[in-house]
């Protein structure tokens, strides 16, 4: 699990930990407190999530976190690319330093974590991966043209290595949510989040719980027919 | 999980929809599934679902007949008090070429296959209305999406679902009924054994997964599009196909 600590992504860390898997959660240094806390609202299940501190948009990062977790735990059944950053700006103002960074977090990172586990899932020829995009990655967003192009090219990303891996047992998907109830839904303008709401037709923001959910269905094992598909759960707000 | 729930699955005794009723039945609903030919087997598959403890009550009625539908709707109230879940299913093929498809070829799987999905809506829409809850899932087709020779009115037909499916997603976004597509790509049921055996090798040859996909893996997409806490996701075409479109 990236980015396995806070929002969409703790959501997720906590259902999977909840259904009995061991999950790995990786985040930047202050996320491991957020780990911490994740587990202790576990009942019984805290043991089974841990804190990796890894930066995705590093690539010897991705791939040493990755070595670890499967010497600890023998396997990868699961990889969840959830980590994502915003950088929010219009073209005009955005920096090449902007593009460049959310791109590399939430493009990049997804790629090199792919990478670091695909072999161990070939070898296990079993394997599920969800890549979290964003309906924005299908819409576009004014003021995100780095966050829709990482967006849009995670779909990009999750069609071709489904079809590299279609017949080895392993399913890459993407599931894109729309505005969802987290601290990055809640750093947008006051406006700019009553206007996300008024242009949702169920007139409400998701909750993460609601994505956690989705992403476990197409983990579970009887999904296997289910793959290079992107599967939107935003209320209406782009069909 | 759909203990004291009702579901319609219309062509409910066959093939994909067979599966969807058995699954929802399994999951606790009760099921009253619509069938039009065949009413021998129908009944076979009703009691069989019976033997496993499963509600399942089996209703003939042509969807491509508003009148049908209405009668039917009204017979599962009748009988279940209530209508929680549709499952638009039924549909048919009429295969030929555009060149040789006949204008009735086109509008026989028209009528079936999105007309009659409107009109059995239709039929159950105002009580999802007035109980302020519901869920219609409508089985489009990855054909819907690609195209297919000698599919035309098929492929016509389950694009407009798509079509059909988002604005009523629209129109039902603040009353509590979710309208979502699942798009199967080529499952195993008799509609693909009809394909004849070289076309089939070709087409598998095609998909990524180079296997026919399984109607129980089509049924738990719908199932879990109509739980309770799928209500954020309308107006969403979920794709089951092995890879095939993308």
């Amino acid at each position: 699990m990236t980015g396995g600590a806070r929002g969409i992504g703790g959501a997720i860390s906590t259902l999977l930990a909840e259904d009995g898997a061991t999950v790995a959660v990786l985040g930047l240094p202050e996320d491991r407190e957020r780990a911490q806390g994740l587990a202790a609202r576990l009942n019984g299940a805290a043991s089974r999530i841990h804190f990796y501190q890894s930066d995705v948009s590093i690539y010897d990062q991705c791939r040493e976190t990755v070595d670890a977790v499967r010497k600890e735990y023998g396997r990868i059944d699961f990889l969840v690319n959830n980590a994502g950053i915003t950088r929010d700006h219009t073209v005009r103002k955005m920096t090449v330093d902007e593009w460049e960074k959310v791109l590399q977090v939430n493009l990049s990172g997804p790629f090199f974590m792919i990478k670091a586990v695909l072999d161990t899932m070939v070898e296990q020829g079993f394997g599920r991966i969800v890549n979290v995009s964003s309906v924005v990655g299908e819409a576009g967003n004014f003021g995100q043209a780095n966050y829709s192009a990482a967006k849009a090219g995670l779909i990009g990303l999750t069609k071709t290595v489904a079809l590299e891996v279609a017949k080895r047992g392993i399913t890459v998907n993407a599931v894109a949510p729309g505005f969802i109830d987290t601290d990055m839904t809640k750093a947008m303008p006051e406006l700019a989040i009553e206007t996300a709401i008024a242009q949702t037709p169920v007139r409400a923001l998701g909750q993460p719980e609601e994505v956690a959910r989705l992403v476990r269905f197409l983990l579970d094992e009887n999904s296997g027919y289910i793959t290079g598909a992107v599967y939107n759960i935003n209320g209406g707000w782009y069909m | 999980m759909f203990e004291g729930r009702v579901a319609l699955v219309t062509g409910g005794t066959r093939g994909i929809g067979a599966a969807i009723t058995e699954m929802l039945a399994l999951s606790g609903a009760s099921v009253a599934a619509g069938y039009n030919r065949g009413g021998e087997s129908a009944e076979r598959f009703a009691s069989a679902m019976r033997e496993k403890g499963a509600k399942v009550s089996i209703h003939q009625g042509r969807v491509d007949h508003a009148e049908d539908c209405n009668r039917v709707a009204q017979e599962v109230m009748d009988g279940f008090g209530r209508i929680d879940y549709l499952v638009n299913n039924a549909g048919i093929t009429v295969d030929k070429t555009v060149r040789k498809m006949t204008v009735d070829d086109w509008r026989q799987v028209l009528d079936v296959n999105l007309s009659g999905a409107f009109q059995m809506t239709k039929a159950v829409l105002e009580h999802m209305i007035e109980r302020g809850s519901g869920r219609i899932v409508n089985i489009s087709s990855v054909i819907g999406e690609t195209g297919n020779i000698g599919q035309a009115n098929y492929a016509a037909s389950k694009a407009g679902l798509f079509g059909f499916s988002k604005s009523l997603a629209l129109e039902m976004a603040q009353k509590g009924i979710t309208v979502n597509c699942v798009a199967p790509g080529f499952i195993a049921t008799e509609m693909v054994s009809a394909i004849p055996e070289a076309a089939l090798a070709k087409v598998v040859e095609k998909i990524p997964q180079r296997r026919l996909g399984q109607p129980s893996e089509v049924a738990r997409v719908v199932r879990f599009l109509l739980e309770d806490d799928s209500s954020y996701i309308t107006g969403a075409v979920y794709h089951v196909n092995g890879g095939l479109d993308m």
